[in-house]
């Protein structure tokens, strides 16, 4: 089995992120840049198709020249190489340009499965695996919380608002995880010598046959016009319970008419 | 005046709140139609409502094969209504299967596409609410066909008397759209509680409720408040309440009236999840806890002691 995952280079949530002034992009520069949390779990679930059934599991990447520091780190977890598209050109690709670049390189590789995480801590769209299987003409499966793989037959139990719905396809498919599917392992020393080892494609727009008018500044069919910090919130009133606090904070909720 | 398509979400039988904002959002940039899709009689107990809230038409595309095949047969029938109408504006609604139908119109149509919409003035600017909610982005599309989907809870829905006159959209969906099929439906049980994502009030638990059982007492307080129940990473990952109704950065958004946080730190990601709510309270005995800056109303103090007696005091009340 031929396994492809998406791996997105993005700022650690956990630290302030900001917007830069000049161009309205992510400001990678200030921030810690990490592996997207969520394709830790994509890659976690990739290793075990692995193991389970054989194969050959790629990282695809699309980003600038830092980010093959992540790609490193998710070699260190045990795939075999690794895929970067890399041009300067890409610089302020939306979501739409985004999957068409990925798209390419997916078509490049032809993987019988593509495992992402659901979303991206930064943008957070949801939308970049329903738009590569509508470029590719392939299943989605998105959403899942457990995958199961019998033969070419793939099923998810994919997470909703009501509970979950069991989907299936037949490969090749674009399969999204939460981070509910399992518990990514963590890259041994082994591992993480063995991935300086590893070898990783870099491909440009042109390798791909994607023109630079269709993506980056040029390509992108939306447009930041402005940002703003919004005003921090600011503390109000704070009491230490001295056995009113139940009463005091039930005070508070009927001058604020929720009681 | 152009048509603005708002697809409609709807649980069941019910149409959910975030339909009606949109459908009062719709109403700045044109005509307000809404779109349903789903399974055969998917629209009768809906068209009411659209209605009361404004919807002049609603194209009604029903079929099987639309249940039964995941996102790709709506985006689709979406896709081929749009051509015929020329909307002003698609709107859809920021959960996962909306983003995701957005995501497919967008190729198709060869179109941009702006997530997590929280306001759209008259000329299509969008506004975006980004980072934990720390940074609020003004966004448009390129071309005349702003695609957005807009984040529940943005604004409050307004009845406005629309004609509602049905319009059924024939549905032929290709084999292309029938890769993924969803083969059962499983409903886990959320009780009685409003949606996670459109109540008005939540009241959330963290680490420091404990345990699975004392869940109970955060349960106890929302039924009295009409709350949806929330929980943090922490107490989700411990398994104290089911992960689908984790608040922040990988679980909900929510932007509730009121938002209680009961034993949770008040962590970035979590923050990411809440701090747009109107007001925030909480409970916590770490005087230092980070959740205290931007709560309205804190209590410092031991929520064992602090819960029951404002449930007691709320039922004294009532
Ligand atoms: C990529 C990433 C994504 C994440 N996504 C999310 C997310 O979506 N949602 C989320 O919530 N977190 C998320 N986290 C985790 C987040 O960083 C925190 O670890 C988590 O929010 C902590 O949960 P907590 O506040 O319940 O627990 P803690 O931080 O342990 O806080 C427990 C609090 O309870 C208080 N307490 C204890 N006992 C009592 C008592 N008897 N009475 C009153 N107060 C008491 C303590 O003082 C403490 O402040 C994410 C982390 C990462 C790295």
């Amino acid at each position: 089995m031929k396994i492809v995952v998406l791996v997105k280079q993005v700022p650690d949530s956990g630290a302030e992120r900001n917007l830069r002034p000049d161009d309205n992009t992510v400001d990678r520069s200030s921030a810690n840049n990490v592996i997207n949390e969520m394709d830790e779990y994509a890659i976690e679930e990739a290793l075990r198709l692995q193991e389970a059934h054989g194969g050959e599991v790629t990282i695809l990447t699309m980003g600038p020249e830092r980010a093959s520091e992540s790609i490193r780190k998710a070699l260190s977890m045990g795939p075999d190489g690794a895929v970067h598209v890399l041009d300067n050109a890409l610089s302020g690709t939306d979501a739409l340009g985004t999957s068409r670049v990925l798209a390419a390189a997916l078509q490049r590789i032809n993987p019988d499965v593509v495992l992402c995480g659901a979303e991206s801590t930064d943008a957070g769209g949801q939308v970049l695996p329903h738009m590569l299987a509508e470029r590719l003409g392939i299943a989605a499966l998105t959403g899942a919380r457990k995958l199961t793989v019998e033969g070419s037959q793939l099923t998810i139990e994919r997470q909703t608002e009501e509970g979950y719905e069991v989907v299936t396809a037949a490969t090749p498919a674009v399969v999204s995880v939460w981070d509910t599917i399992n518990e990514p392992r963590y890259p041994s020393f082994k591992g993480i010598m063995a991935a300086k080892k590893k070898p990783v494609e870099t491909l440009s727009l042109a390798d791909l046959g994607v023109s630079a008018e269709q993506v980056g500044w040029t390509g992108a069919l939306t447009g930041v016009a402005s940002h703003s910090k919004r005003p921090p919130r600011s503390a109000g009133q704070k009491v230490a319970d001295s056995g009113e606090g139940g009463v005091q904070l039930v005070e508070f909720l009927t001058n604020e008419k929720f009681v | 005046m152009a048509e603005v398509l708002v697809v409609v979400e709807a649980a069941g039988d019910a149409v959910k709140k975030v339909t009606l904002e949109m459908l009062t959002m719709a109403r700045g940039l044109g005509e307000p139609c809404a779109v349903v899709l789903g399974g055969p009689g998917a629209a009768a107990p809906l068209t009411a409502k659209l209605g009361e809230f404004g919807a002049e038409k609603i194209y009604v595309a029903e079929s099987d094969e639309i249940a039964g095949h995941l996102v790709a047969p709506k985006a689709s029938v979406l896709a081929k209504l749009v051509k015929e109408t020329g909307p002003a504006a698609v709107l859809i609604a920021s959960t996962q299967e909306g983003k995701e139908i957005a995501g497919r119109l967008a190729v198709k149509l060869e179109n941009g596409v702006l997530t997590d919409v929280v306001s759209l003035d008259a000329d299509g600017t969008a506004t975006q609410v980004v980072f934990a909610g720390s940074t609020i982005v003004k966004s448009t599309v390129k071309g005349d066909l702003p695609i957005v989907t807009v984040r529940p809870n943005s604004l409050t829905p307004a009845p406005q008397a629309g004609a509602a006159a049905v319009s059924n959209v024939d549905v032929a969906v290709e084999d292309k759209d029938k890769l993924a099929t969803v083969v059962n439906r499983v409903a886990e049980a959320k009780g009685a509680r409003p949606e996670l994502t459109e109540a008005s009030i939540v009241v959330s638990g963290g680490r420091g409720v404990g345990s699975a059982e004392n869940f109970k007492l955060v349960e106890e307080l929302a039924d009295l408040l009409g709350a949806a129940v929330g929980a943090s990473r922490a107490a989700t990952d411990s398994g104290f309440y089911p992960h689908a109704f984790q608040v922040g950065q990988t679980g909900k958004t929510v932007s509730p009236q009121l938002y209680i946080a009961l034993g949770i730190s008040g962590a970035i990601q979590h923050r990411a999840g809440m701090q747009t709510s109107k007001t925030i309270v909480a409970v916590n005995k770490d005087t230092e806890a980070p959740i205290f800056e931007l709560a309205d109303f804190g209590v410092v103090g031991d929520l064992f002691q602090v819960v029951p007696q404002a449930a007691e005091e709320i039922r004294k009340r009532k």
